[in-house]
């Protein structure tokens, strides 16, 4: 019993409620904890004061500083803008022909192209440009309404039978289901396998000759070699829009075909809708 | 110190703490909300917004019905990269006919507020019916079904009837007309005189290419009208907000 004391600081008074023989230290708040909630009463009533806050009678507070979320915006999407104004001014100034021919525009339309195509054109073309069933390839030679750079630039500025754009590209097959008998179609179906050069019944296809052209020629060509005149597929290639196999070719004589692309001018800017033609121009089928 | 003592007055008493702990945030909520419904600057209002034509609004209970808001927003923020990718920022105007309105925070597809004319309806149908024969990497489900089952149109006037009771201003004659317009809306025969006159700027047209008015037809409707009812060439946007 003769140990010494240790020496420590006298014990804070308690809390002064006691609970089965404990008792709580009534100890102050940590200093540091104390002044960052001061700080942040401060630092709240300068906000309020800088940025919008209060709601009064007929208005709100502005806020010193002016803050509108729509103005950042605005002013975040012209910041981009004008970087980008000179080159743009210059991609909608060029003959669409000599773009490629511009190394600084090849390049620009190749990267802002192929931005503007995966946001806006991949989900029916595919990210790849390969296309899909009633979706055509982009990256092949075959054009249903042409390849050119400029038949390219039309086909984006007013997309295919839309009912938004006037100036959209048209043209209507007639559903045959309702004008040829099923036996007819056959016929028909079967010349179209055998220009294609697919296997088929040679005496339906003999008989189908002359359905084809009365029927189908004016706008498919005598030799069915197609008319992007109007956007009518070259028929006796290998390439098919909806499938070559006879049902679907008998299901594509009965019920026809109808391909809508929207109209792209309105959603896109010029200098975009340049960028993206050129850069589907360059994607290996541009004519 | 004096007011501190009386806060421990609060402290020791449970009730007395819940009671004005309410007290508080009912002010602190008021303070909040209330404004929102008087400021002129917070009621935006913008031209060419219309109610819902009936196939469309049948469209909409469709694609509440299939929960697409699990995945789909319909809220584009005003953030440069989501004006690039979707187009301009929603309005709030833009929600004024939707109740409930289907804004949305989870977008594991992409946000459909201004999905409307962006694709064909033939696009629409073969993706909703089989998502991945057009976007191979798609991970959403699909919805063929909607082609197989005819749209139950027996409570459609009683539809119209309860948005015009939470503030949807259907007229008599909108109702009375309701099944006419649903059946015009996809008939691309049709005349679409009274249909426009009632719902400026609705299309007529067959939306799944089948016989029959499907539940395909509606969804597609729906989707094809989402922000386009807003012509925002013409619109200015007040910088104050």
């Amino acid at each position: 019993m003769s140990k010494k004391p240790v020496a420590r600081k006298p014990d804070p008074s308690t809390t002064g409620h006691e609970w089965d023989g404990i008792r709580e230290f009534d100890n102050p708040m940590p200093r540091w904890w104390l002044w960052t909630f001061y700080l942040t009463i401060i630092w709240g009533i300068g906000y309020t004061v800088l940025y919008p806050a209060w709601p009064l009678v007929n208005g709100v507070t502005h806020g010193l500083w002016g803050f509108s979320t729509r103005q950042e915006v605005a002013a975040d999407i012209k910041a981009f803008a004008d970087r980008n104004a000179p080159i743009e001014a210059k991609l909608v100034a060029t003959n669409l022909t000599d773009i490629a021919k511009d190394p600084d525009l090849a390049n620009y339309t190749q990267n802002a192209g192929h931005a503007i195509f995966l946001t806006w054109c991949a989900q029916c073309h595919g990210a790849g440009a390969g296309g899909a069933k009633g979706f055509p390839n982009l990256l092949d030679n075959d054009w249903l309404w042409g390849g050119t750079i400029d038949n390219i630039h039309t086909t984006i500025t007013h997309g295919i039978r839309n009912t938004t754009d006037p100036d959209a590209r048209f043209s209507q097959m007639p559903a045959f289901g309702e004008i040829l008998t099923p036996e007819e179609i056959d016929q028909v179906a079967n010349h179209v396998l055998a220009i294609s050069g697919q296997p088929n019944d040679a005496g339906l296809a003999a008989a189908g000759t002359k359905i084809f052209a009365d029927n189908c020629a004016s706008c498919h060509g005598e030799d069915g070699k197609g008319n992007r005149e109007f956007g009518a597929p070259n028929l006796t290639d290998a390439i098919w829009l909806y499938g070559g196999d006879p049902a679907t070719i008998k299901e594509t004589v009965t019920k026809a075909r109808f391909g809508v692309m929207p109209a792209w001018q309105g959603r896109l800017t010029e200098a975009q809708i340049r960028a993206v033609a050129s850069y589907v121009h360059g994607l290996g089928g541009g004519e | 110190m004096g007011i501190l003592q009386k806060h421990k007055v609060l402290e020791k008493n449970a009730t007395l703490l819940l009671i004005f702990s309410l007290l508080v945030v009912t002010i602190g909520g008021i303070v909040e909300i209330a404004p929102l419904f008087y400021l002129q600057n917070t009621i935006e209002k913008v031209s060419g917004m219309r109610p819902y034509s009936p196939l469309e609004l049948t469209g909409r209970d469709i694609y509440i019905r299939e929960g697409c808001y699990v995945c789909h927003s319909q809220m584009i923020r005003p953030m440069r990269d989501e004006v690039e990718r979707y187009g301009h920022y929603s309005l709030a105007a833009e929600s004024m006919y939707d109740h409930p309105f289907q804004w949305g925070s989870k977008r594991t597809g992409p946000d459909l507020a201004r999905v409307g004319g962006r694709y064909s309806d033939q696009w629409h149908v073969e993706h909703l019916a089989d998502p991945q024969s057009v976007v191979p990497e798609s991970v959403m489900p699909k919805y063929g079904f909607l082609l197989d089952r005819p749209v139950d149109t027996q409570d459609l006037q009683a539809k119209l009837a309860v948005h015009r009771e939470v503030g949807v201003p259907y007229t008599d004659d909108d109702i009375k007309n309701a099944l006419a317009d649903f059946s015009a809306q996809a008939d691309p025969d049709a005349d679409p005189t009274d249909l426009q006159t009632r719902y400026p700027k609705a299309q007529n047209r067959n939306f799944d290419g089948r016989p029959g008015i499907s539940e395909m037809d509606a969804l597609v409707a729906y989707l094809q009208v989402l922000g386009t009812m807003v012509d925002f060439s013409t619109f200015e946007p007040d910088q104050t907000r």
